[in-house]
Formats: structure tokens, C-alpha cells, sequence
């Protein structure tokens, strides 16, 4: 499986997710912003960092940056997209996921362990998970209050598209457990289609017992799985 | 007062030519060299380096290359006491930073560097362009960034001031290294009135490379283009070395503001892959960072390394804005530039990979044989020294140094009655958690990126941050320490006692202390009370160094660390690294299972002087510090190492401020699930010195009860002092702690919530308060 982890001016988490990628098997290339064409990937991952150093709203620069043009397409025709922590405000501003991450409700940079319950198993990015698991895994951003019109927040939630929730030891969605303010502790999301994710949290920090955490393990196992074997852009979507 | 320097020789053709002062150029008098920060006697001896008088340009150059900060000119005969060298290191002082062996074939780079006065005047900038210029430090020298640590220290927080400080930095620190994306892996912070008017920021970073991917700051090969990369030059901290080398005053935090550099993260991430890339490349001979002084002392030490000359056209290097004047391009100190010497005739490929990362690079000069650092503008020479006597010529002095009877008063200071009978132990157990100095530092770290690049084994909160080396067994750890203190009523006696306290903190979770940078901070070397604490301080670190085999590979210095004439602690901090051979044998500090017996490694004592305690009930500093036996530690550090490598040890933790009740309470409530302690102390000492006292040299152990002999055992043949004090028990039986005439008892709950309240409760409600003294 050839995942294409993309580098934009001030990522800082591609390392980190090419390393998740080649953990469970998968084929991770580094691309850089400017190199044009995803022929022959099977996914494409938007990584966590600072792109264009947040300047203007973070994911707002990145969004015009060369590869989106290939980026977007490659989504829209179903292929696998992914998106943490700035890769997630990328996506949003790209257009490709619904709503906004604003400002953390302390408003403060917030680096901490956090707990997710995996909404939903029945997709390429969480198949590996039970159905309402609760995982942990570290998160570290300073804007990833998720914000929607109430329209919006309504078709997430009738359409069963929020894929994780923050919440507490005991899996309840409580606000002491929301990192940031988000609404509806909203930690991850899933586009209509079901082939592009985005989230806060980073499941590639939860790789390795030595650093804390298995949790990420299953995530990257479950897209490796669901596109196993196969090749091209449009074989997801199968997922739902 | 003495001139130790030896005086420059001055080889025949290395007197400058005449240069005609540059029109608009202010006249040089007698007032405009005072300004500059120059004696009259460092004046003379410039005009004697020069055969002339300079030019206004020439005295600025001079200026910043005979500051404190660049020529070390108070410090540098201090600086030669400490040991630099071991099989390991590979890179000792001189360089942008020191490099060690680490083994398997990589090396780490490492240093600490203070931010001082820009933090005093501007926090979130101060700090913030301090941790960019430590990890330009470590990428200059072909290594990846890995882990950052900052050693900060404030007044007490009950000020919107101070307060207002404290914020500002650790969000400065959190921005820049949070963008860049290097983890943040631990430290320290202190709060002390004896910190009131002066913060301590000091920043340390921690690179990997390959032994391959060393490179130096060498301007090597006559004719090799000089080329500026990265940042373009402004405005912004002209002479901040010069202004980190005098005291501060009361109207410096607004006066002093333009001095203070801005940072930008974003570049300096684009700045950080282009130099590894440029690096690897093979395009360029020598890289160095333009820091404090910026393309004066960049250009002029690299030269002085090789032993050649350059030449710089003013004119060519890239601005921010029109009409910079010589004088102020060489003295700017704007972040994120580079300056490369590259290979003559690669110049496109070397402006390539800058490109790639939307940065520039131009060529703004070459390397000469003649010596000279040489500045022209538009062809029309305005700058010509001769480099070597900029470089190291600068006068040094060796002062005589007093200790001031009020501080050695203050040592013989009779202590309060030791045992206190009227006080509640239980109480007291818990309220000192509520001190910012013992409270948890989640408040600090919660802002900084602790995870990015996945190699954070142990994150902040614990005696030392450790990083794995990916694709080895290996790991390395780090640590920041020094109770300013132990070292004011001491200087000796604290400095040793930071380098074995670092030390036990590295081998507390199984690392053996490898080297050390420092950062001296101190107040003004002119008065001769503080130049006692330097040069004792000093004396004692380079004692316990050379004792503990961890050599000194470079650091920074930081005086006149005063306002209005009242000076900091003396606070000479101590970055320690270590290495973990093996993955298996990274150690934490807190307990883990109840029914695992605790083991305290070293004595007790009747000590008292120095103490959180005294700070936090009495309001007092004073009394002697703990004393430290430096064989003692040394055979404790093997002891527990030798320990920790059987397996069975749990966990480890070095007890320091706040004594043994705190750092058992902190063994049990430091980890993910708290647990309780239930621990008999058969002593013969007063319960407060017993259960507060910092004695030094101790560290608890636990394990499984079927591992508890051998390694008792174990340590013994080390003749380390240990012995079984009790056993871990559930959260809900509390923390208690029998002594021989009572118990002391506490519920694990109180003190975790004191501990995690500490910071918060003065960080997060004074916002308010803040408002309100701003309303006032």
C-alpha cells in the first residue's frame, strides 16, 4: 500500500506518520508540497505541524499549496484521505470536511494525553477498533475547537459521521474531558462519503508501549487492511 | 584587578589600512565609547590594535566582540578551571556546541544558552527567540534537534509582574518549540524573591547525528563565498549582546525593548531542513549561526578558526528594510539567519536547496588570506580589523574576589527551633505542596509539545527527560538543575551540589552521566562579593565534574543579571546528558504496585539550612546548604545503575527540595495511578529537619519483596548506605510515615490535589487579578 505523506512548509508530524505507516507495513512516501501527481497512491495523509507557521488561520495557506490540487480530486473520487491535527485544519479549510477548528476554549497550546471512544467501526480508518472502544492517545494543538452551523453539527450526528468523541475513563463524553471545547467533544470526523478523516488527536504518537501507548496501532492496521491487495484511488468508500 | 590577557602580538602586515569615517557617521568621542560599553583602557588598546583611531562602524564591532557576552572577558580565566576533555567528547567549548560519543555510531550535540535580559524586558520574545537561537546552536552543527529543556527562574508569584513574566515565557518557549516541532522533555523553575527584578531563562537543546554529519564553524578556503541564508537583516536587536552585558534598570523594560529580538518559528523550521539538507549536500565548508552579535561575530570567529581573513560587502546582504547602515547590518541581531561558507563554484546549488525550503541565500562576501575582517560598502572599505585581536584579543580579567559578610551572616544564621512541636506535620506535608516550587509542573509542560517526533520515552515531570535513538537500543537523557539557593549561601558548596544532584536525576532513570554544559548566571563580576560566587561556584563545579568524569563541552555566561543594583542568586545551572545503554532499563520515578517494598538509598541528616521549607514557613534563606560528599554520590550513582541494570528495580527518584516526605509523596502520586506509603523512620533526628531536611545524596528505590535482599545486597558491596523503609500500599490508606514518637498521616487525595493545584491557582485566577491591578 503506497501512502503519499504530505510535507508542507512547517509540518512537523510527517516523520512521525511515515514512521506509523512503515510500522504496520504500509509503503509511506514523503512528498513535498510542490511535487505534483498522487498516480499509483492508495492514500494520501496530511500530517500535524505549523504549516506556513498557522499564519492567517492555521491549514488557511496550506490549503492553496500545490499538491490540494491533486489532493482534492484524489478525495473526491474516493480515495483514502487523512488528516491529523493541522492535517485536519487543512482539510477543513480545503473544504473537504465540514466545519472549523477554532481556538482551544483555554486558549492555550494544550499537550496531554487525551481519551477518544471510536464512534463508529464500520470504516477504512477504524475497522481494527471495537464499537465504542475507548483509546488513548496524546494530542497537542492550540486550535482544534471543532465549530459547525447547527445544520452541519445535526447531519454529523443524524449521519453518524463523528468518528471519535473525547471523553472520560468510563467512555462518557463528559466536559471534563473535553481538551479543548469542541462541541459535542468532537475529536474526529468523517466526510459524507466516508473516505476523508480528520482529527486532533495524534494516533501516530501511540505506536509503542516504551512511549505510552498502543492505541494508534489499529488505526493505520485498519487502512492498511482495507486497502490491502488492492490498488488505485477508488477503492475506498467500500468501507460504509 | 588584573589584565590576565596576554597582549596581542602583531604580526607585521596585520596593521589596517586607513578608512575614511562614513559620511553621516557620528565622530568618535569619548561619550560615544562609553556608550559602546568600552573602558578607556579597552578603548586605548583598540587604537593600539588599530594604529588609528576607528571608525564608528570599527567601534561597534569591537563593541560587541568585547562584550560579556561574546568575549567572556570576566569569566574566561574562570572558564579554564573546568575539565573539557574525555574519551567521548568529541566536540569540546569553541564550537556552536559540544558534541559527545554516544555510541552505535551516532553523536549527540548539546547546549545551554540563557535568554536573561530579553526575557526580563519582553517574556514571550525573550524566550522565544532563546530557544531559537539553542537549536540554531545544534543544527549548525549537523544534528537534528531531538529535545529541548528550559531552566527558568521568577520571583515569587505574587505579583501581576511576576506572574506576567512567568506566563509570557513558558508561552514563548511552548510557540517556538512547539512549531518547530521539537519536544520539550523537562527542566526546572524556581520561584525566589532573590529572582524579583532578573527571570533566568536559559534554554538547552539536544541534537542527533551521525558521526559523519559533523560539521563546524569554519571559514575555510581562500576565495569560498561567504553567502547570508535565511532571514533577511533588520533593525531589530542592534548591540543586543552589548545589553545583555550590563544591568538592568528600571526604565529598561521599555527603553531596552528595541534591543529585543523577534522570533519567527516558521522560518526557522524552513531554516532548520535547508541546513541539514545544505549539510549533507556537500556544497558547503563551514555554517554558523548569526546570534548574539550576528554577522560581526559569525563571520569574524569563523575566520578566526581557520585562521583567515573575509571580506563582506555591506551592500549585498539581503535587508528588511532601506538605508541600513553598515554599522547596523553588522550588529543586527535579527533571528533565523545563517552565515555559510560554501564551496567556491557551488554557490547555485547551495541557493537551490534554499530555495526548495522558500528561503534565501546570497553571496555577500569571500574568505581572504590576509587575516582581516574587512567590510566594504558599494567597493569603499569602511571596516578593517585585524580578526585575531578582535576574536581573542579582548581584555580579560581576573578580579579579587570577597565574600559578603551579610550572606555569610546570613549562613550562621541560628535556624528556628529544628523540631517545632507546636507545627502539624500532616499539614505542613500537605501546604508545602502548595508551593510553586513543589507544586506539579503540568501547568508548564501542558503547553509544550512533549510528544512530536515520537521519541519521548520519559516526557517532563520526572528527575530527567529521556529520548530514545530509533533503530538502536540506545536512549539518551537529560536534565537541568541548580538551587540558586544553595549556591548564594554557598557558592561552592551549590555548585557541587547542582552537578550531583543533575547526576543522581540521570541516574534515577537508568542513564550514566556522560557531560555537561553550563550557564552561568550571575550577577555583576565588578563587585567583589559576586565575583567570590563566580569564581567559588565555578571551583566547586569543575571539583564534581572532574569527579563524576562528565566533562564541561561548552555553555554560556550570563552576568550583570541585576536591577538597580540588587543581583539574582548566583545560579550556575547545569545541563547534564547521559546515555541509557539499553531501552529495558529506562527507570520512572513513581511507585507501581502496592505491597513493593521501598528502599532509601543514603542517609538522613539534621540539615535544615537552605530549605523549601525555612522559604515556604519561615520566609527564610539561610543557614548552611545541605553538605554534599562527593565520593559518597559517586558510589551512590553506581550503586543505583548497577541496580537499575538487574531489572528489578520499579522505580527510582532522587530526594531533593522539599526532603524525603515530598519525594516519597512524589514516588506516590507522580505516576498514572496513585498509590499510598506506609513508611517507619527509626532516626534519631528532629522530625522536621528528618521529614523536610535536603540532605543530599539519597535516592528511594522500589520493588517486588522478592527482589528486596539482592538488591540490598547489591548496593551494599557499593558501601552506599540502604535500608527498607516501608512498603506501597492502595491510594485510600493515604501517606503515612511513622517516626519514633508519632505518626504522620495524609490522605493521598490532599496532597495530589494540593501538588496539581499549586501552579493554577496563582497562574489561572490572577488573570483576574492581574485586571484588576491594571484597573488600579
Amino acid at each position: 500500500m503506497r501512502v503519499a505523506v504530505v510535507t508542507f512548509p512547517g509540518s512537523n508530524c510527517d516523520y512521525d506518520l511515515y514512521q506509523a505507516v512503515k510500522q504496520v507495513g504500509g509503503n509511506p512516501e514523503f512528498r513535498w508540497h510542490r511535487d505534483r501527481g498522487l498516480d499509483g497512491i492508495d492514500a494520501v495523509m496530511l500530517s500535524g505541524g505549523f504549516s506556513y507557521g498557522d499564519y492567517l488561520r492555521a491549514g488557511a495557506i496550506a490549503r492553496f499549496s500545490p499538491i490540494m490540487e491533486d489532493v482534492v480530486p484524489f478525495a473526491e473520487t474516493g480515495g483514502p484521505v487523512v488528516g491529523v491535527c493541522n492535517g485536519f485544519q487543512v482539510l477543513c479549510e480545503a473544504g473537504l470536511l465540514p466545519g472549523a477548528l477554532i481556538r482551544n476554549e483555554g486558549l492555550r497550546f494544550q499537550s496531554e494525553d487525551c481519551r477518544m471512544r471510536v464512534e463508529r467501526t464500520d470504516t477504512p480508518f477504524t475497522n481494527r477498533y471495537e464499537q465504542g472502544q475507548v483509546i488513548r492517545v496524546p494530542l497537542a494543538h492550540a486550535e482544534g475547537n471543532y465549530r459547525a452551523d447547527d445544520e452541519t453539527l445535526a447531519r454529523l450526528e443524524g449521519e453518524n459521521l463523528v468518528l471519535f468523541r473525547y471523553v472520560d475513563a468510563d467512555g462518557e463524553a463528559t466536559p471534563a474531558s473535553n481538551p479543548n471545547g469542541s462541541t459535542a467533544n468532537i475529536a474526529g470526523i468523517l466526510n459524507e462519503r466516508g473516505n476523508v478523516m480528520g482529527m486532533m488527536p495524534h494516533p501516530e504518537r501511540a505506536m509503542e508501549s516504551l512511549l505510552g501507548s498502543t492505541d494508534g496501532v489499529p488505526l493505520f492496521e485498519s487502512l492498511v487492511a482495507s486497502l490491502g491487495g488492492r490498488a488505485g484511488a477508488d477503492v475506498v468508500g467500500a468501507g460504509r | 584587578m588584573s589584565d590576565t590577557t596576554p597582549q596581542p602580538d602583531q604580526p607585521r602586515a596585520l596593521r589596517p589600512d586607513h578608512v575614511d569615517p562614513r559620511q553621516g557617521d557620528p565622530e568618535i568621542t569619548a561619550e560615544v565609547v562609553a556608550d559602546h560599553g568600552l573602558s578607556p583602557d579597552e578603548y586605548e588598546r583598540i587604537e593600539r590594535i588599530m594604529g588609528r583611531t576607528p571608525t564608528f562602524t570599527e567601534l561597534g564591532v569591537f563593541s560587541a566582540m568585547w562584550s560579556e557576552h561574546c568575549g567572556y572577558k570576566n569569566s574566561k580565566p574562570l572558564l579554564r578551571l573546568l575539565p573539557t576533555e574525555a574519551p567521548w567528547v568529541i566536540q569540546g567549548p569553541g564550537e556552536n556546541a559540544g558534541v559527545i560519543d554516544i555510541g552505535d555510531g551516532y553523536a549527540l550535540a548539546f547546549k545551554i544558552e540563557s535568554h536573561n535580559h530579553p526575557s526580563a524586558v519582553e517574556p514571550y520574545q525573550g524566550a522565544a527567540t532563546g530557544v531559537g537561537g539553542i537549536l540554531r546552536d545544534i543544527f549548525t552543527m549537523g544534528a537534528r534537534p531531538i529535545a529541548v529543556l528550559d531552566s527558568l527562574r521568577f520571583g515569587d508569584l505574587d505579583t501581576g509582574r511576576v506572574r506576567y513574566l512567568f506566563g509570557g515565557v513558558v508561552k514563548g518557549i511552548g510557540d517556538y518549540g512547539n512549531c518547530v516541532g521539537i519536544p520539550n522533555i523537562g527542566g526546572e523553575v524556581h520561584f525566589d524573591r532573590g529572582y524579583e527584578g532578573n527571570p533566568i531563562v536559559n534554554a538547552m537543546c539536544l541534537g542527533l547525528m551521525r558521526h559523519d554529519d559533523l560539521i563546524t564553524g569554519v571559514a575555510e578556503g581562500v576565495g569560498n563565498p561567504l553567502m547570508a541564508v535565511g532571514a533577511r537583516t533588520g533593525r531589530d536587536g542592534i548591540h543586543g549582546a552589548t545589553f545583555a552585558s550590563e544591568e538592568l534598570s528600571e526604565t529598561d523594560d521599555v527603553e531596552s525593548r528595541p534591543m529585543v529580538q523577534v522570533g519567527d518559528p516558521f522560518t526557522e523550521k524552513l531554516l532548520l531542513e535547508a541546513s541539514l539538507e545544505l549539510i549533507k549536500s556537500g556544497h558547503i565548508v563551514g555554517i554558523q549561526d548569526m546570534g548574539a552579535a550576528g554577522l560581526t561575530s559569525s563571520a569574524t570567529e569563523m575566520a578566526s578558526r581557520s585562521g583567515t581573513g573575509v571580506e563582506i560587502d555591506a551592500a549585498l546582504v539581503p535587508v528588511r528594510e532601506k538605508g541600513m547602515t553598515p554599522y547596523e547590518i553588522l550588529l543586527s541581531e535579527s533571528q533565523e539567519r545563517m552565515l555559510v561558507v560554501a564551496k567556491v563554484g557551488h554557490e547555485a546549488e547551495v541557493q537551490k536547496i534554499l530555495e526548495k525550503w522558500e528561503l534565501e541565500a546570497e553571496v555577500i562576501g569571500r574568505v581572504t588570506d590576509d587575516g582581516m575582517f574587512r567590510v566594504t560598502e558599494n567597493g569603499t572599505t569602511v571596516c578593517e580589523i585585524p580578526g585575531m585581536p578582535l576574536v581573542d584579543g579582548c581584555p580579560t580579567y581576573q578580579r579579587e574576589g570577597v565574600e559578603s559578610p551579610e550572606i555569610a551572616a546570613l549562613r550562621d544564621t541560628e535556624l528556628p527551633e529544628a523540631d517545632e512541636p507546636a507545627r502539624d506535620l500532616a499539614e505542613a506535608w500537605v501546604d508545602l505542596f502548595d508551593s510553586p516550587n513543589l507544586g506539579s509542573r503540568r501547568w508548564i509542560y501542558n503547553q509544550y509539545d512533549t510528544t512530536v517526533r515520537t521519541g519521548t520515552v520519559i516526557p517532563p515531570g520526572s528527575d530527567a527527560g529521556v529520548v530514545r535513538i530509533r533503530g538502536t537500543r540506545r536512549a539518551v537523557a537529560a536534565t537541568t538543575d541548580c538551587n540558586g539557593r544553595y549556591v548564594y549561601l554557598s557558592p561552592k558548596q551549590g555548585a557541587v551540589i547542582a552537578v550531583a544532584e543533575a547526576a543522581r536525576n540521570l541516574v534515577c532513570t537508568g542513564a550514566l552521566p556522560t557531560a555537561i554544559t553550563n550557564n552561568l548566571n550571575f550577577g555583576s563580576p565588578l563587585k567583589p562579593h559576586i565575583y567570590h560566587q563566580m569564581k567559588e561556584a565555578v571551583t566547586g563545579m569543575a571539583e564534581a565534574c572532574s569527579f563524576f568524569e562528565t566533562p564541561v563541552t561548552g555553555g554560556n555566561v550570563s552576568l550583570f543579571n541585576e536591577t538597580d543594583g540588587v543581583a539574582i542568586y548566583p545560579t550556575p545551572v547545569v545541563g547534564m546528558v547521559g546515555v541509557v545503554a539499553d531501552i529495558d532499563h529506562v527507570t520512572r520515578m513513581a511507585f507501581r504496585d502496592p505491597g513493593d517494598v521501598i528502599l532509601q538509598l543514603g542517609d538522613n541528616t539534621n540539615e535544615l539550612g537552605g530549605s523549601e521549607y525555612l522559604y515556604h514557613f519561615h520566609d527564610l534563606v539561610a543557614g548552611p546548604p545541605p553538605s554534599v560528599d562527593l565520593f559518597l554520590e559517586r558510589s551512590l550513582q553506581q550503586a543505583v545503575l548497577a541496580a537499575i541494570r538487574t531489572g528489578t528495580v520499579k522505580s527510582a527518584h532522587d530526594c531533593a527540595e522539599g526532603g524525603l516526605a515530598i519525594a516519597l509523596a512524589e514516588c506516590a502520586v507522580g505516576g498514572e495511578t496513585p498509590v499510598g506509603v506506609d513508611v517507619t523512620l527509626k532516626d534519631s533526628i528532629s522530625a522536621v529537619p528528618l521529614l523536610f531536611g535536603e540532605a543530599q545524596g539519597r535516592i528511594i528505590l522500589s520493588c517486588a519483596p522478592d527482589d528486596a535482599d539482592d538488591l540490598v545486597e547489591l548496593i551494599r558491596e557499593y558501601s552506599v548506605p540502604v535500608r527498607r523503609i516501608g512498603t506501597v500500599t492502595d491510594a485510600d490508606a493515604g501517606l503515612s510515615i511513622a517516626l519514633r514518637d508519632r505518626e504522620v498521616r495524609v490522605a493521598t487525595e490532599d496532597v495530589l490535589t494540593s501538588r496539581a493545584n499549586a501552579l493554577p491557582r496563582r497562574m489561572d485566577a490572577p488573570v483576574a487579578a492581574s485586571a484588576d491591578e491594571a484597573h488600579e
